[in-house]
């Protein structure tokens, strides 16, 4: 047992390697009627000799978006890798829309240059034709760029393969314990990192809005506290230690506050911490409890769920005048908001019949919709670009992270891991 | 069914055990603060650590006093089976003061941190009859864990009973 209990304590980096490379197979379970048909030739160097394809990420990337269709490579008649290979017809016969040719070359040490384009096919016409430069260790950030910049060509929506998930996993461990990590991947679920390992619960991780910290809830002390750690060095720091709750952390946009949940006045209040100048300020004012408060895009004001109306549903509050307003009337069941960046669209957990989904609802036109059909959906998170939602659920009883598209018409699995998986946290744009 | 009832009880106990014993062999040597862990090489992610934590189990159950009480869905409210058995702990926390930690459970459905707020409500009820009771208030703590940590896996009305639940531990 005392063994078991010293393995238990932990020992951080020694999985990280071994959890670097996992297999990654995407399953989209709904995409577009009619995605556009792309073309990803080999991206290598001349004659070959990268580890890493950098072509099948991109169209993996591509195709994860549900917005698009890759040619497979066995049906390609030709592997062009600059504008003047192309030959157009054997690109029409595909009935390909859109071709993207690149490759790669060695520009000193442990550089990497790519120059790649985008040409439409039907009009033979070069839409991009540029060049990127990155670390030879960092193919899959090179080939995630080129991603954003082809998706961005053809459907004016900046691209977000270049960024980064934050997620917790749990996993039985010896002795009838859970292990629980905070690891952080790319947004398709390659290079996975641990960040931290406990024995205790984990939960609640968010971004700042630089990208280059989380903050998150531990039960480490034997009671939850909010920390802050930093990505590149794993510094951390521990930012409440309150008796009672000190729960969902949520960073403002400017990056100086903290919106956090506080029971130490006897019941759940939302409070703003300053974390420049260490001061708290206490936000709500009621006997019900008040929790998971998220930023308006603006930083003015905070929409939080509140059961004050006797069921939980979601308010928002005015951080100047402290005027209330609820938000949400369908249903007894509504929680967890969390805003779209143009701050109109309003995500959240949704009970229906029983059944817990992820809703949005229009804030002007009041147009609500449910956009996952999973059961025991929870914890939305909106990519920075507002195009898709990312959100827990379970499957087979595995817990699971699911994605779909906020018009609801593309919806897709994550690669499953070892254990459950919870709680995932978009990264802004990085 | 009762098969699953079994399997569960089993394993609470045999965890409480395992709490109790990881408490025994604990040193404070692994203090919470910045890890000296350097950069991964490749993706700018490194991993820290965290300090092991203090819980107890203790033996609040002697003589098999309950030390878990469950609630109804959505409810915080003290069934009679667990005032009988709160009143036994009423009277031998009074005989004898001590630091107890009542814990907060709830079952998976609905968002995990309205879930840790639900929970909290049901350890406050179980903080509050106590103090009814006549036992000094600084003497118990209420942490809730939510859902985060579930005494029986799965998701059927069978785990979610037994997930609803208060604990009463002793504080070390």
């Amino acid at each position: 047992m005392l063994q078991a209990c010293l393995k238990g304590i932990f020992l951080g980096w020694v999985l990280v390697a071994a959890l670097a490379h996992a297999q990654l197979t995407i399953e989209i379970t709904q995409g577009v009627d009619d995605p556009t048909v792309i073309a990803v030739p080999p991206i290598d160097l001349r004659g070959g000799g990268l580890d890493t394809d950098l072509g099948s990420i991109v169209a993996a990337d591509l195709e994860r978006s549900g917005l698009f269709a890759p040619v497979a490579r066995g049906n390609m008649l030709s592997f062009p890798s600059n504008l003047g290979e192309i030959h157009y017809r054997d690109w029409r016969i595909l009935g390909t829309e859109y071709l993207v040719v690149g490759e790669a070359s060695r520009i000193g040490e442990g550089r990497i240059k790519v120059d790649f384009a985008l040409v439409a096919v039907p009009g033979e016409r070069t839409v991009l034709n540029q060049s990127v430069q990155g670390r030879a260790s960092d193919l899959r950030g090179i080939a995630h760029y080129i991603s954003d910049k082809v998706y961005e060509a053809i459907t004016g929506i900046r691209g977000v393969f270049s960024t980064r998930l934050a997620y917790i996993t749990v996993t039985p461990a010896p002795g009838g314990e859970m292990t629980y990590r905070l690891m952080v991947s790319d947004a398709d679920g390659a290079r996975e990192r641990m960040l931290l390992k406990s024995n205790e619960p984990l939960l609640s991780p968010t971004w700042s809005p630089d990208g280059r910290e989380l903050a998150y809830v531990s039960f480490e002390t034997g009671r939850p506290a909010i920390f802050r750690q930093r990505l590149a060095d794993a510094s951390r720091e521990q930012v409440t230690a309150f008796r009672g709750l000190n729960g969902a952390p949520a960073w403002s946009p400017d990056g100086r506050r903290l919106a956090l949940v506080l029971s130490k006045d006897g019941n759940p209040e939302i409070y703003t911490l300053d974390l420049v100048t260490g001061e708290f300020t206490r936000v709500t004012r009621h006997f019900a409890i008040d929790t998971e408060p998220n930023w308006t895009p603006d930083g003015r004001s905070l929409v939080f769920t509140s059961d004050r109306g006797g069921s939980p549903q979601i308010y928002r509050i005015d951080l100047g005048s402290r005027d209330i307003e609820r938000i949400t009337f369908r249903g007894n069941y509504n929680a967890r908001p969390r805003l779209a960046p143009d701050g109109r669209t309003l995500v959240m957990v949704h009970r229906d019949n029983g059944q817990f989904h992820i809703a949005s609802l229009d804030l002007k036109t009041e147009d609500f919709r449910i956009l996952s059909r999973t059961s025991l959906d929870e914890s939305p998170t909106v990519a920075p670009n507002g195009a898709m939602v990312l959100y827990a659920t379970k499957r087979n009883g595995k817990g699971v992270l699911a994605a779909v598209s906020i018009d609801a018409g593309v919806k897709f699995f994550l690669p499953t891991r070892e254990g459950d998986v919870r709680e995932p946290a978009w990264s802004p744009f990085l | 069914m009762s098969m699953q009832a079994l399997k569960t009880g089993f394993f609470v106990s045999l965890l409480s055990l395992l709490l109790a014993a990881c408490a025994g062999t604990t040193t404070e040597d692994q203090a919470a603060g910045p890890a000296d862990t350097g950069a991964v090489a490749g993706d700018e992610v490194a991993t820290g650590t965290v300090a092991d934590s203090d819980i107890a189990g203790g033996d609040l159950g002697a003589g098999g006093v309950a030390t878990v009480f469950y609630f109804e869905f959505d409810k915080a409210v003290l069934k009679p089976e667990a005032r009988a058995a709160l009143d036994v702990h009423a009277r031998r926390l009074k005989n004898n003061p001590r630091q107890v930690r009542i814990e907060g459970h709830a079952d998976e459905r609905g968002t995990r941190e309205y879930n840790i707020a639900l929970a909290e409500r049901r350890a406050n009820a179980v903080k509050e009859y106590l103090v009814l009771q006549g036992v000094d208030s600084s003497l118990m703590e209420v942490i809730s864990y939510g859902e985060e940590r579930p005494a029986a896996l799965g998701s059927d009305e069978e785990a979610y009973a037994l997930n609803r639940r208060v604990e009463l531990k002793e504080a070390r």
